[in-house]
């Protein structure tokens, strides 16, 4: 084959752009002029974008993150407060309602009942759902919401109790109690008939089978005389299918005389603010198991 | 023309008369409120099956109209027709004929041709606003929205929807014309699917045209073609095709070319119909010499006829039949059951109960699948008792939610079936729906 018959720029009126490398040599196929323009265009354009907006990483800058400022002083952060504020302003009216009205009045309100069911269940999900589960229904050692039985109570004044000041937390007005390792005091065969009479209490079992009198002398000032529970120190109740640690079988009872589990929820009054604790309040009182 | 422009410019103006928690005009798409009113039809979101009904009705007729009559559609009731053809009319009230409009075009810069071309914009312009301006009607209370948009204060959405269809139709009348049928147009493109040898097109008669040529007066039509190749055809053509050519996928079928050629024919003392509506299959037919046929029940037609029957009357049998209640039960996801402290168990729904009509509502609740089941339901916040669902209220024309609580003891079935039904208290209408009450995750 003749190598200048595979030669583009012999037959075609293009020539090179004179580059030439091993004897490949590159045509000259300009950009389109259209191109180019807007190619200028977007140059201009920059440095228009320099000027109005925070551009350069200058080390002396002074703006938010150390560079030029722009003429607009625009940042992320005021964007964020703007656009935050158009929410804020939107949800204030029903805010405002809401500061001004006593829980148990929200219960009879439905527009500002539904106001706090919503904001409370967003609350719920971002700061609660991660021990309590995103339904409120609870895991192993962290109790389920959505029911009837409730270690400090479930009316909207003790829930907003809890709330607010948490359970074993670090704030002065939080609820606290403790039940003692009881294994030394006991003896290890009381312990085993305590545990066995306390397994029949939930199941439904007489107050007269053995253990009983064990369990009176060391358990019933605090879990009741029949294992009704006592909320004033957040004592479980022992006589329902409702088990915090495990499912009620003796083995479990037994390691929670030796050694009680105690579960903790931090104070959130200093976090989330009067408004939110409402909301969530309203929110978990609707889940079905509000007194 | 006429016909279809009064129906869209007169169309929102036409009153219904609803009651008074409804709007009165017949032909309404409330898009806030969500409902869509057309004469005695009333749509809600969730029945949006009726729209693609009617899609496929318009649809399906369309293909029935094609494959008798060809581009009837096209011709004479597509807006974009219709509208050019009113561009076009105006055109020719202000520049005169084509062969004027010609010479305007050509002539050089001058106050004539300038006030002119000026007054076609302007009418083009005041046309097309009020087409835009027509458009809103039908998302608004028609008398209302008029006397907003004489005292200039509509909300921002009727004036960009005002301005967007006056661009719109501005440049698809005024300049687009039959470049958007050639080139935007998805029918024109798949019309030909829906033709045959029968369907009625426009031809040309070549048997009796041919040989063309032009003629002098008072000589002989021995040994040549009636068409005198006068080219009026071919200038009226909206399309800008030439009809002597044969059919072309172009062609709209708007019966121009039949018209200015019958009046060519009766100036020259010539029967009428060298450019007439005619089908394929006779044309074949007579240059074979053989008698001309016309079928109107062919394979096609039959077929098109059947789908339209059976739409038709789905559709009709949903309209009589819909019920003026809809019942929507949501069990919980999460938790999907709940042990009480007694060891029964407790499962939560979400109810919905939509009230159609347009007179405030009381609606009997019950629940039957599971024996001793105790119900309860929230109305707020405040869990109510036996009375509450024998007469849960619903606002006219809006949604009751309610949520419910069923607890009873463990079942048997780890999904056991309930069905719950509602009732109107005063006109006995139920409407039932099925959901499941769960006892255990076995």
């Amino acid at each position: 084959m003749n190598p200048s018959n595979n030669n583009i720029e012999t037959q075609d009126d293009i020539g090179t752009t004179g580059h030439e490398w091993d004897g490949i040599t590159e045509l000259n196929y300009p950009c389109p002029r259209w191109w180019v323009w807007i190619f200028l265009g977007t140059i201009v354009w920059a440095v228009g974008y320099w000027y109005i907006y925070p551009a350069w990483p200058v080390i002396s800058g002074d703006s938010e993150r150390g560079g030029t400022k722009g003429v607009m002083e625009w940042t992320q952060y005021k964007q964020l407060e703007e656009s935050q504020s158009e929410i804020f302003s939107r949800r204030a009216e029903n805010l405002e309602k809401l500061q001004n009205t006593s829980t148990k009045d929200v219960m009879d309100m439905p527009e500002l009942y539904e106001f706090a069911v919503v904001g409370g269940k967003s609350a719920f999900k971002e700061n609660c759902a991660q021990c309590h589960g995103s339904g409120g229904g609870g895991a192993k050692g962290y109790p389920n919401l959505n029911d009837d039985d409730w270690l400090w109570g479930g009316s909207l004044k003790e829930l907003s109790k809890t709330i607010k000041y948490g359970i074993r937390s670090d704030h002065k007005n939080t609820r606290n109690s403790v039940m003692p390792p009881l294994a030394a005091v006991m003896g290890k065969d009381s312990v085993t008939k305590v545990s066995r009479y306390v397994a029949g209490l939930s199941k439904g079992s007489s107050s007269t089978a053995e253990g009983a009198k064990e369990y009176k002398q060391m358990c019933s000032a605090c879990h009741g005389v029949n294992g009704e529970g006592n909320r004033i120190f957040g004592a479980p109740k022992l006589s329902d299918g409702i088990w915090l640690y495990g499912k009620g079988d003796e083995q479990q009872i037994e390691s929670q005389i030796k050694s009680p589990q105690h579960g903790v929820m931090p104070a959130w009054i200093d976090r989330l603010g009067e408004d939110t604790i409402k909301q969530l309040v309203v929110y978990v009182y609707s889940l079905g198991g509000g007194e | 023309m006429l016909i279809t422009l009064g129906i869209y410019y007169l169309a929102p103006w036409i009153r219904w008369d609803r009651g008074i928690n409804a709007p009165d005009q017949a032909i309404l798409f409330d898009i806030p409120n969500s409902r869509a009113y057309f004469f005695f039809i009333e749509i809600w979101p969730q029945e949006v099956y009726y729209i693609t009904g009617i899609l496929i009705i318009a649809a399906i007729g369309l293909f029935f109209v094609t494959s008798l009559f060809g581009r009837a559609w096209c011709g004479y009731i597509c807006p974009q027709t219709v509208w050019t053809d009113l561009f076009v009319w105006v055109e020719r009230i202000l520049q005169g004929d084509r062969h004027q409009r010609l010479k305007l075009d050509k002539s050089k810069f001058s106050f004539n041709k300038f006030w002119r071309l000026l007054a076609t914009h302007l009418v083009w312009i005041i046309i097309s606003v009020l087409t835009g301006g027509a458009w809103v009607f039908y998302f608004n209370d028609a008398p209302t929205l008029m006397l907003q948009l004489i005292n200039q204060d509509v909300p921002w959405s009727v004036t960009g929807w005002v301005v967007a269809l006056t661009g719109s139709t501005y440049l698809l009348a005024g300049f687009g014309r039959e470049q958007v049928c050639n080139y935007m147009c998805p029918y024109a493109r798949f019309q030909s699917a829906m033709f045959d040898e029968e369907s009625l097109i426009i031809c040309y008669d070549e048997l009796r045209g041919e040989p063309r040529s032009a003629r002098k007066k008072d000589s002989s039509w021995e040994g040549r073609g009636h068409c005198i190749d006068c080219k009026i055809c071919v200038h009226v053509c909206p399309a800008g095709i030439d009809i002597r050519d044969g059919l072309q996928m172009e062609c709209i079928a708007c019966g121009m070319c039949i018209d200015a050629c019958n009046n060519v024919m009766d100036k020259l003392k010539l029967p009428r119909g060298l450019v007439r509506y005619d089908t394929e299959l006779n044309h074949k037919l007579r240059k074979e010499n053989k008698q001309e046929a016309v079928h109107i029940f062919r394979k096609r037609t039959i077929l098109y006829v059947s789908v339209l029957f059976i739409t038709i009357s789905t559709m009709l049998y949903g309209l009589i039949n819909r019920s003026p209640i809809e019942l929507h039960v949501l069990h919980d996801r999460n938790p999907i059951f709940v042990e009480l402290s007694d060891s029964r168990i407790r499962n939560g729904y979400d109810i919905k109960i939509l009230n159609k009509t347009h007179q405030d509502k009381n609606y009997k609740l019950t629940i039957s699948g599971i024996d001793d089941l105790d119900i309860k339901i929230a109305v707020a916040g405040n869990i109510m008792g036996n009375k509450w669902f024998n007469s849960l209220p619903v606002f006219a024309d809006s949604i009751g939610h309610f949520r419910v609580f069923l607890t009873a003891q463990k079942q048997n079935n780890a999904r056991q079936q309930l069905i719950f039904n509602v009732e109107d208290v005063y006109t006995k209408i139920k409407e039932n729906s099925d959901s499941i009450f769960i006892s255990s995750l076995e």
